[in-house]
């Protein structure tokens, strides 16, 4: 029982970071319709210079909020030197970018960092008087983190009027430019937020996955089994995929299929979630007439 | 009166097709002016070009001074207030928010609460669903919301793509007389797309009749409805 609870508490952990992965391609999507698959690789880089600040000497919680500084301005430049000038290709064209942009980044990566396993340390203590051993200090502030991570971008879109201007650009761009909302800058303002988002998946994750540039593959795919399995139009709802995922994946390694194979119980996910309700457990179904 | 926008050889295009051929065109400042002509005419694209919705060529001077906004947001930000066919509401958002959209480049945000009490004081049935998803809302109500959001813009020029379309009647006639009412205690302007010609002549203080992308007639509404010949050719009753 007590193991139960642990891997349960242990996969909250790991699924709040595929959580704020979730929640940065499904606010991409829900602007383009497009899923960025540089989101990890972007996060990655993120995490780097993170570790190069603290390598320098900085405090660590400088450090994370200057890498969230720098994040969503290279999310914002992305869109705008890159993305943009991809505007009303052809959806294929655009995948290609999206893919193209994880292998310019990831090698990038690797010819500044070298590709060398780094270890990031844990701003929480190695042992902690809280939890009896159920979670270590590392998993309960990864995920308190998050979660603040999460209500201060929930509170930004529900509660703020630059939220709900780009909440209108991405429902209908057209409208939103007739009420005088610049519809380009809130894609930017998109793109840099998920940036800065998967940033705090990328810090987060570091301490346990180590730094490579390789790091965020797994973890991306677990985002996006967590936002098929939330709904891939429904932000909160891909953030709840990300912690279901997370205690899935967990009990799943520990009880049923073992560590080895844990990364194909993802994709099973993705697969069955696909064939039993293609909207997501909480996505809804869109009706399109022809 | 002095014209607020008018228009001198307006051309617009889709790609390469030409639609609008050397419109020149006047709207009164205060006055509603309404564009006539049958389906395909040009007349959506008329409003679209004056938004900078589609490339277009030719002069545009409002409120006097030379208007060449780059994009749809500019002339937005300008004074023009557009509320185009199908409404174009925010489906997934509530009416509050449509209309608090509607200001959301206003710098005087202390009035805003204001113009939102007196958008309710002209159409009551969306404070009663204030709370309510716009996707909600019945066509009428949604003509309502797109004005009403058109309006927390504080527009000098409001653009209006066939505001009776697919609505029961007796709701048209209500929103018209709503309209006549914003117009004459707002002093706000008005340019109407309309397909009810007899409808739109009647609010209407000016009518432009266009055919193909190209001016026929335009004139004093009363003329225009009183023209046999126009009547008979262009109007269909």
């Amino acid at each position: 029982m007590i193991a139960l609870i642990h891997q349960i508490l242990s996969g909250l952990a790991m699924g709040s970071i595929y959580a704020c992965v979730a929640l940065a391609i499904v606010m991409i999507y829900q602007a383009t319709h497009l899923v960025n698959f540089a989101q990890g690789e972007m996060a990655m880089f993120s995490t780097y210079v993170a570790w190069a600040m603290i390598d320098a000497g900085m405090p660590y919680w400088a450090a994370f909020l200057l890498t969230l500084a720098f994040s969503f301005a290279m999310g914002m430049a992305i869109e705008r030197f890159i993305i943009r000038q991809f505007d009303g290709a052809p959806v294929l064209t655009v995948v290609i970018v999206f893919i193209s942009l994880l292998v310019i980044i990831n090698s990038v990566a690797g010819w500044c960092f070298s590709y060398t396993i780094k270890s990031f340390d844990s701003p929480f203590p190695a042992t902690s008087r809280f939890g009896q051993g159920f979670i270590s200090p590392h998993e309960m502030g990864s995920i308190g983190v998050t979660l603040a991570a999460l209500a201060l971008v929930y509170v930004f879109f529900r509660f703020t009027p630059l939220g709900l201007a780009m909440r209108a650009a991405a429902q209908n761009p057209t409208s939103a430019r007739l009420v005088g909302i610049r519809v380009g800058q809130m894609l930017a303002i998109g793109w840099g937020l998920a940036a800065a988002i998967g940033a705090v998946a990328g810090m987060m994750a570091a301490p346990i996955v180590y730094l490579d540039p390789n790091m965020m593959g797994g973890i991306l795919l677990y985002g996006f089994a967590a936002a098929l399995l939330g709904g891939i139009d429904n932000p909160w709802g891909a953030a709840l995929g990300g912690f279901i995922v997370g205690v899935l994946e967990n009990i799943a390694g520990a009880y049923l299929v073992g560590e080895e194979i844990k990364l194909t119980v993802a994709l099973a996910i993705i697969v069955g979630v696909l064939v039993a309700k293609p909207s997501g457990l909480f996505g809804r179904a869109i009706v399109t007439r022809v | 009166m002095a014209a607020l926008l008018e228009t001198q050889g307006l051309c617009a295009f889709y790609g390469p097709t030409q639609v609008l051929y050397g419109i020149d065109l006047a709207v009164e400042d205060g006055g509603i002016t309404a564009l006539l002509g049958a389906n395909g005419a040009g007349k959506t694209t008329l409003l679209r070009a004056l938004c900078s919705m589609v490339r277009r060529e030719g002069e545009i001077r409002f409120g006097g001074k030379p208007f060449n906004p780059k994009q749809a947001e500019d002339a937005a930000r300008l004074g023009i207030a557009h509320v185009p066919d199908g409404r174009g509401t925010f489906l997934d958002l509530t009416v509050e928010q449509n209309l608090r959209l509607g200001a959301y480049t206003r710098r005087d945000r202390a009035a805003v609460d204001g113009d939102l009490a007196r958008t309710f004081a002209y159409f009551p049935r969306l404070e009663e669903r204030r709370e309510q998803q716009a996707g909600t809302l019945s066509g009428g109500e949604q003509q309502m919301l797109a004005i009403s959001r058109a309006l927390m813009m504080k527009p000098r020029l409001l653009l209006l793509d066939e505001p009776s379309f697919g609505l029961a009647p007796l709701v048209v006639k209500d929103i018209f007389a709503i309209l006549r009412a914003i117009n004459k205690e707002q002093r706000v302007s008005m340019l109407m797309v309309e397909q009810n010609a007899n409808l739109a002549l009647n609010l209407a203080d000016h009518a432009y009749l266009i055919e193909t992308g190209r001016m026929v007639i335009g004139g004093v509404a009363s003329a225009l409805r009183a023209d046999e010949a126009v009547r008979r050719v262009y109007l269909g009753y």
